[in-house]
């Protein structure tokens, strides 16, 4: 580098630098957090079923091998919208769908992987199958491209 | 070595590098079960042998990360260690809490765990990456403000230079932003947002930091360059590091629920991250080109500069390929997402921590000049196959990752083959990988003989013009 550019100017690019976007990363999450989500994340609808359910999730890991909003593992099916790909976007087909699977794992079928069986109680399976429905309806920008996920 | 105290990076490197081995046995794991699902199932299913290989990868780089800490800081203070004995104990802390987390986590119900730990009064767990029990994340808090109170007081008293204080600031950013792991509010969108303010702010923030010094630091030993030069690059690699990485971070908030303007601000940010990691690799070159000498330890130059092509290929190619919103709105959490975390995490971090290890630990254990030229190039032939290895796990995960979105996402609904019967078409891919993981296997072994080969390299080094001062 050119010696007219000494460290110290180096030094204060840094720091203005990164201090200025220190700064606007705040403000932008300020807007992002009390302005834009409220409107976005039906947090009307973030019943208490729907935080037990994120708990079953949480407890379970069950983001070790499915992904959630693309975000997780990616080695089952993505679920933030099951909710529309197995239960047809219907609360009733959907708790009716998530208690026969998660009863009828793993399905032992040689060389193919295997959902661990979780051992859940149906209260617990009706709790997750309503964090799946809730979050299915989070305005994520129209993610994913189509239903398979 | 300079300051008797600097020794106690030693057991931060072994154990690092024993951690090391355990990840890639699970990492060879997960290719398997990729490929052949029931495999070990149901012993070690998959999200376990998961979370062991991310976390074991995390916990490994952190004792790098302090070994380093511990090795430079003194020398670049020229002063002792202010506490040996503390580093010593915060060792042990560390190293069991971290064994016994894995241990829970092969041997323990995961739910269990959770009870057991008592994850209910204050819920952290289950989540990607922070899935340690809120007890273990309580240790790894207590640990490196120990960590950090021992390198500042150390740093206090000695030389202030600019590699100890932008070591520092990244270690300090680590610890702070380490504590929105303990933020675990019930809305998921607001739980997400938060959650990469570790990850992505760790990562793509303040490790770039931590990374930058420690090459600054190599570069400055094994190059006599004239440190005025080398901090000055720093003070510009960091800069950039920062100024791009921090609005980067809206590169993960497009589809996870926050509003609009995150697409562009997440493009245009996170497309200009590739610049401090194209810097990293100027800086490398120039500096070995301007070099004032020729240092006998050629196994740690080749690591400096691989550090930074393989950053700069995993994290800044690899991650402008789909950072761009309307790119990414496909390529989001596939096998691409997978391609560039790998080469990513290898290039910029694992391959920084043995840039340092193959600097010091040849010191450490008295060959000032280096290990023989047997060892090293035992040592290179590791460089070698498991960077080539990376190379390839990273194509043939790229290639799966084009695959996939080909026949899953472009199609419309009702068209596009579902996540499993895709997975299956493209199992070939895998099995590829699977080969070249078994290959960086083998390179992890032979880069672990290169230690057991005796004898020091020959200290007369060919002196190309004046060296500095205080290199």
């Amino acid at each position: 580098m050119a010696e007219r550019f000494t460290k110290s100017m180096a030094r204060n690019i840094y720091l203005g630098g990164s201090t200025f976007f220190v700064l606007l990363f705040l403000v932008l999450t300020f807007d992002t957090q009390s302005r834009a989500m409220p409107e976005r994340d039906n947090r009307d609808q973030l019943t208490e079923q729907v935080v037990r359910g994120k708990h079953v999730w949480e407890n379970n890991n069950c983001v070790g091998c499915h992904s959630l909003m693309g975000e997780g593992a990616y080695f089952a099916p993505e679920l933030a919208n099951v909710f529309d790909r197995r239960g047809g976007a219907d609360s009733e087909v959907f708790k009716a769908y998530m208690n026969a699977w998660m009863n009828a794992m793993p399905t032992n079928v040689p060389g193919r992987r295997q959902m661990p069986q979780f051992n859940l109680t149906d209260q617990e399976i009706e709790d997750l199958a309503s964090f799946l429905e809730w979050t299915s309806k989070i305005d994520d920008n129209g993610w994913p491209p189509n239903i398979e996920g | 070595m300079k300051y008797e105290s600097q020794r106690v990076a030693m057991p931060y490197f072994i154990f690092a590098l024993i951690l090391f081995a355990g990840q890639i046995v699970f990492g060879l794991i997960l290719g398997l079960q990729y490929v052949v699902g029931d495999f070990l199932f149901p012993e070690i299913p998959f999200n376990v042998a998961r979370m062991v290989h991310t976390n074991l990868l995390i916990v490994w780089l952190l004792f790098g990360f302090m070994g380093a800490t511990y090795y430079l800081v003194p020398e670049e203070a020229q002063t002792e260690l202010y506490s040996p004995l503390l580093a010593w104990i915060l060792f042990w802390v560390f190293a069991a809490a971290g064994t016994l987390t894995i241990l829970g986590y092969l041997f323990v119900d995961y739910a269990t765990l959770a009870d057991i730990t008592m994850n209910k009064l204050l819920p952290t767990m289950g989540r990607e990456f922070l899935e340690q029990p809120t007890i273990t994340k309580i240790g790894i808090a207590l640990v490196v403000v120990g960590f950090l109170f021992n390198i500042l007081m150390t740093a206090l008293k000695g030389r202030k230079t600019v590699v100890n204080i932008v070591l520092i600031t990244g270690l300090i950013g680590l610890a702070v932003l380490w504590l929105f792991s303990f933020y675990n509010p019930s809305n998921l969108t607001t739980d997400k947002y938060f959650w990469w303010f570790v990850v992505h702010l760790w990562v793509e923030g303040v490790w770039e930091l931590i990374m930058g010094a420690i090459l600054a630091y190599v570069l400055i030993k094994i190059t006599g360059v004239d440190r005025e030069v080398i901090e000055k690059w720093l003070y510009v690699i960091i800069a950039m590091a920062l100024i791009t990485g921090i609005i980067g971070t809206g590169h993960h908030f497009f589809w996870i629920g926050p509003p609009e303007y995150w697409l562009w601000l997440g493009s245009v940010f996170s497309a200009l991250e590739p610049l401090p990691f194209f810097m990293m690799v100027l800086f490398a070159f120039t500096m070995i080109n301007r070099r004032k000498r020729n240092h006998p330890n050629k196994a740690a130059t080749l690591w400096a500069m691989g550090t930074a092509v393989m950053a700069f290929l995993g994290a800044g190619v690899w991650g402008f390929l789909h950072t761009l919103a309307p790119v990414n709105y496909y390529t989001h959490g596939s096998q691409i997402t997978a391609a560039h975390g790998h080469m990513a995490f290898y290039g910029a971090y694992v391959m920084i921590v043995l840039t340092i290890i193959s600097y010091a630990m040849p010191i450490m254990r008295g060959r000032p000049y280096g290990n023989s030229n047997t060892a090293q190039i035992v040592e290179m032939w590791g460089f070698w196959l498991m960077t080539i290895s990376m190379v390839f796990i990273t194509l043939f995960l790229t290639g799966a990752g084009i695959l996939q979105i080909w026949l899953q996402r472009i199609p419309e609904s009702g068209e596009a083959l579902s996540f499993m019967a895709t997975q299956d078409n493209i199992a070939l891919f895998y099995w590829m990988r699977l080969v070249a993981g078994s290959f960086f296997m083998a390179g992890l072994v032979v880069y672990f003989g290169s230690f057991l080969i005796k004898g020091q390299a020959s200290p007369a080094e060919e002196v190309r013009g004046p060296a500095t001062q205080d290199s």
